[in-house]
């Protein structure tokens, strides 16, 4: 048998920090980048006498995240003890939720190749996140800072529905994109607010019983989570074809090197002994809260995504890649409203802005310029003001600071030079020093006088407008 | 039911406890003794009866999403056992 | 006058008569705990000295009016399971013998608004888990009474002060009767407020859903005073009820004429010290006699309250006490080469024995296999105890028990069985395990001298009811006038 024969099944577990200002059960703020131990108080830290208290927006925001995912709301709904040893998890227990979560029996829709398809949610709960180990400098021991212990988390508990990379990818993306839409999480991988456990496992084709998984923890990049897929499916199948068996573990996706490691304490069977936690009181969520809930929710991505196939004429692709980001999808609209050419502002976003997000290793949400930035520097190109290839340039600015395009060009002296004379003046010099493309042209070869168009940007630094030449360089040597 | 002496060390390794040689034949003496008393709630009329988690039924107890900032942080770093750069120093987490 | 005989309201009369000030009240008390903490032992940290100089600052600013206040300059012994900030708050534990807190507990930051003065943190059980105080891992304390006797527990140390006139009242906290039993050992007045009338934040957690923090004093009307001070709603507690102030002091009217009182019989059976009962009986009669309507009723839960006690108790500790694990304060052992050692060794080392039988069994009913068997069952328990108070309740106002089997025994009689001084608590756990509020008085002496305590049960949120009738006991029997402690060697 081969790799073919194989189907693989893939489960996630979604971990996305609520865009709270408060931590979950104490008033300490949630701010990314603090220094150690700035934002702690005695709750957080688990100091002896303590008590929680639950952050009303948590709840809120979860059951937003429930209604826009198709899931049932619980109506009566409590907090679970969590009860292990961890030098990140104070209280010795994390405050969760066991067998009533707040939304269950929910779905996705996502879009691969073409097919359309549906990848159910089992549960998204409410819990509390963990501090963070740091190293030492001497590599002797690990330092615990625990400004994100109590940092409010949702935990989003897929089915184990789907069967490639490519799903796991557009249910990530679908979902990373709804959580931001609804601002209950910036779902910033690099910063950890968006990451996920990803359990794989294969079985032959026709299989109903599904094979014993594996499960790699705290994945924060697509690139990576589609990669250790691949990987674990493969060692997984190559274990099988000889003889093997699969061991029910949790492993460590190494990016560096490639490859999974077991990570797991054999001698410690987890035994988490959840119980109702008895310094929480129930929540019991009444149909007019919810129903309040969904008549706030904004537009969703869905709805976004029709309206530019029926307004904008943009295609699949070009709707689906714009909504598949809250911060993307906002830019094209703002900069919709002012320039006329939505076309040219899915463009630029879909090709240029993507491309330098992708270079740079950056969110969406990171971008400093407006949507009424990227009209202006749009207006500036169909205006003749800039050439298209300086407006590249000037974007690439744009990144940099918060300056507009105008400013942009006028420090760095990119206006486009459009006056009939000065270009004229460039043309004849050009004409003037290539006497060999003038001949090459005049017996017949068009290429000549792209290299001299070439020349003669050369000689203006870009900033000559491209028509203009062209047609003055066209008149003059067929004169 | 009756306590093994495995079973005893595996408990007592989940709530991180060591026990010497001679407190794990006490701690199962008194652990049965106290289970075997304990066993009489399988045998009170319960049957159908709600589980309670405390007497009052309470609910929805909240807090607004405002930040407030704790004044005494140096009062719990003053009581970390081995401090490091603001932080507590453990040894090396393998992970 | 020997000032630390009076009792607070007394205090309060001869301050504001100006018959004494506020630092001859302190200085008295700190003689006397100079010259009896030797003997009884009742405290772990002494802050006799910070009260001395607290005493002048409050009475100059009070010359100065620039504070008033009934209970200004009056000392207060506390528990050392509140914290405390900038004073030790160890549980009677190894484990916290150098622990700071950086806060202090509600109730404590209440205590200080009213400008009251600490004089010390009392002695207990360790982390509250024990009848007898003697769990403490610094020191045994005794009982006033008999100097070789317990004083009850946990809050054995509080309660003995209070009775030792150490000071004139002090703070406990009552999981299964760690108010009222040691209150009952030692001649006191003891409540356990209902639970969620008095704020749990800043309380070291042993059972949460049980925990309460409540009163040690002289007489009932000085358990009004300080439940006035302590009650009330705080936002820092969920379990904490929002309910209507109330002043407590106008519940006692001395008055019990046609209050129904139930006496279940099964308080009153097996295991029940007859000395004991016979003092119980004697109360009864006394109420009788007030005009308070006694019937005998039925109310058999005290076996299944205690079995219940003990799996939900122990469980919510063995979570409770996790947070105690060598990393971010409290005793961290110097033996370990790697994470797991500091986790076992310092636990190990740090927890007494008493503290880890609790976790093992904590831990054990709630691992998988055994919840459903175990906590479950305690869970549904707890219905059926909630149920069958409300039953009585529906017809009588109060509840009349023994506060507990025996007046207090010697000590070192039942360190060896832990089972055995659990039952130490059968009169008391189905209390909290219905959540209700009760009170301990003293209502006579036994052959040996030590005092008998009598419990009233009262409904939720209706302490008024049970102050009043152990008000208007006392004022009829006048306990303190006939008895008082020996320091018997």
């Amino acid at each position: 048998m081969s790799v073919e024969d194989y189907e693989t099944v893939i489960g996630l577990e979604v971990h996305a920090e609520l865009s709270t200002k408060t931590k979950i059960f104490c008033k300490c703020p949630t701010k990314f980048g603090a220094s150690p131990n700035t934002q702690v108080c005695p709750i957080c830290m688990a100091m002896p006498g303590t008590l929680p208290v639950l952050n009303e927006k948590v709840v809120e925001y979860a059951v937003k995240a429930g209604i826009t995912t198709n899931c049932e709301i619980e109506r009566d709904s409590k907090n679970d003890r969590k009860n292990y040893f961890y030098p990140d998890l104070p209280k010795a227990y994390q405050i969760s939720q066991y067998d009533k979560p707040l939304c269950k029996h929910g779905y996705i829709e996502i879009t691969v190749d073409d097919e359309k398809k549906k990848i159910g949610i089992t549960r998204i709960h409410i819990e509390e996140d963990a501090g963070k180990l740091n190293h030492d400098d001497f590599g002797q021991g690990s330092l615990v800072d625990l400004n994100r212990a109590g940092v409010p988390l949702i935990e989003i508990v897929s089915e184990p529905d789907m069967r490639s990379s490519a799903e796991v990818d557009a249910y990530l993306k679908k979902l990373k994109a709804i959580l931001e839409y609804i601002e209950v999480s910036d779902c910033k991988m690099q910063e950890g607010s968006f990451r996920a456990d990803v359990n794989v496992s294969v079985r032959k084709k026709g299989d109903t019983e599904f094979g014993t998984r594996t499960e790699m923890k705290n994945m924060n990049s697509f690139r990576s989570i589609v990669r250790a897929i691949e990987y674990e499916r493969a060692r997984q199948v190559e274990v099988l074809e000889n003889g093997g068996k699969i061991e029910q573990e949790t492993l460590r996706w190494d990016d560096v090197s490639g490859r999974t490691f077991s990570m797991r304490d054999k001698e410690d069977a987890q035994d988490y002994r959840y119980f109702p936690d008895p310094d929480l009181v129930a929540i019991k969520l009444s149909e007019e809260y919810i129903q309040n809930i969904k008549n706030g929710l904004p537009e969703l991505p869905e709805s976004r995504k029709q309206r530019y196939l029926d307004d904008y004429k943009l295609t699949q692709k070009e709707a689906d890649g714009l909504t598949s980001s809250k911060y993307l999808s906002n830019l094209f609209e703002e900069a919709t409203k002012i320039s006329n050419n939505p076309k040219a502002v899915c463009n630029w976003i879909m090709s240029d802005i993507s491309r330098i997000l992708n270079e740079r290793e950056m969110e969406p949400s990171d971008i400093k310029f407006s949507g009424k930035d990227l009209a202006e520097l749009i207006d500036l190109i169909e205006k003749g003001t800039i050439s298209s290839s300086i407006a590249k340039k000037v974007l690439e600015k744009m990144f940099d600071d918060t300056k507009k395009p105008k400013e942009i060009i006028e420090e760095n002296g990119w206006i486009q030079i459009s006056d009939e004379g000065a270009i004229k003046e460039v043309v004849l010099k050009i004409l003037e020093a290539n006497p060999q493309s003038v001949s090459d042209y005049k017996a017949g070869k068009d290429r000549a006088l792209g290299f001299l168009v070439g020349q003669a940007m050369k000689e203006t630094k870009g900033k000559a407008n491209p028509q203009m030449l062209n047609q003055m360089f066209k008149d003059e040597l067929n004169k | 039911m009756e306590v093994k002496k495995e079973e005893l060390l595996h408990i007592a390794n989940l709530a991180r406890l060591k026990l010497q040689d001679d407190e794990i034949e006490k701690y199962l003496l008194n652990l049965q003794d106290i289970l075997n008393f304990a066993n009489i709630v399988n045998k009170a009329p319960i049957e159908g009866l709600k589980e309670t988690v405390r007497e009052r039924d309470s609910y929805n107890v909240f807090r607004k999403d405002q930040v407030e900032e704790f004044n005494n942080i140096d009062g719990m770093i003053k009581n970390f056992p081995d401090e490091q750069d603001n932080m507590i120093r453990v040894p090396k987490v393998v992970q | 006058m020997d000032i630390t005989e009076l009792t607070v309201h007394e205090l309060q009369d001869k301050l504001k008569n100006k018959e004494l000030t506020i630092t001859e009240i302190t200085k008295a008390y700190v003689d006397r705990i100079n010259e009896k903490e030797k003997d009884v032992e009742a405290f772990i940290t002494l802050t006799t000295d910070e009260a001395m100089k607290k005493a002048d600052i409050i009475e100059k600013k009070i010359n100065n009016r620039e504070i008033d206040g009934d209970l200004a300059g009056i000392p207060i012994g506390i528990k050392d399971n509140m914290c405390t900030q900038g004073v030790k708050t160890t549980c009677a534990s190894k484990m916290l013998e150098n622990f700071v807190a950086p806060y202090n507990a509600t109730v404590v930051e209440k205590i200080n608004n009213e400008n009251m003065i600490s004089l010390g943190k009392t002695n207990m059980d360790e982390f509250a888990m024990g009848s007898s105080t003697e769990t403490s891992y610094f020191k045994k304390t005794k009982n006033p009474w008999d100097l070789n006797r317990v004083p009850g527990g946990s809050s054995g140390g509080s309660a003995a002060a209070v009775a030792a006139n150490m000071v004139p009242w002090a703070l406990g906290s009552d999981t299964g009767g760690s108010i009222r039993q040691p209150a009952g050992c030692c001649g006191v007045v003891g409540l356990k407020p209902t639970y969620g009338l008095v704020s749990r934040f800043g309380l070291v957690a042993y059972a949460s859903s049980l925990d309460q923090i409540g009163t040690f004093t002289k007489d009932v009307q000085d358990t009004a005073i300080l439940l006035n001070v302590i009650a009330g709603h705080d936002e820092n507690d969920s379990t904490s009820a929002d309910i209507e102030r109330k002043d407590y002091t106008k519940c006692l009217k001395n008055d019990v004429k046609g209050l129904k009182i139930a006496v279940p019989k099964e308080f009153f059976g097996e295991g029940i010290n007859l000395e004991v009962k016979a003092n119980l009986e004697k109360a009864i009669e006394k109420y009788k006699e007030l005009g308070a309507i006694v019937e005998e009723v039925s109310l058999d839960i005290a076996n299944y309250a205690l079995a219940a006690y003990y799996i939900i108790a122990c469980a919510e500790a063995s979570s409770n006490l996790g947070r105690f694990d060598g990393i971010r304060y409290g005793y961290r052992s110097p033996k370990f080469n790697n994470l797991r050692d500091i986790y076992i060794n310092s636990r190990s080392e740090g927890f007494g024995d008493e503290v880890k039988r609790r976790i093992i069994l904590g831990t054990y009913v709630l691992s998988s296999g055994y919840y459903d068997a175990f906590y479950k069952k305690g869970q549904q328990v707890r219905t059926l105890v909630k149920n069958k108070f409300d039953e009585v309740f529906e017809n009588y106002d109060i509840i009349l028990t023994p506060t507990a089997p025996t007046t207090a025994f010697k000590i070192g009689e039942k360190s060896d069985n832990p089972l055995e001084m659990y039952l130490s608590d059968i009169c008391t756990v189905s209390v909290n395990i219905a959540g209700l509020p009760g009170l301990s008085i003293p209502c006579g002496v036994d052959s040996n001298g030590m005092p008998v305590g009598m419990q009233l049960i009262g409904k939720r949120f209706d302490e008024g009811t049970i102050l009043n009738a152990g008000y208007t006991y006392e004022q009829a029997t006048k306990f303190r006038e006939n008895y008082k402690p020996q320091f018997k060697n």
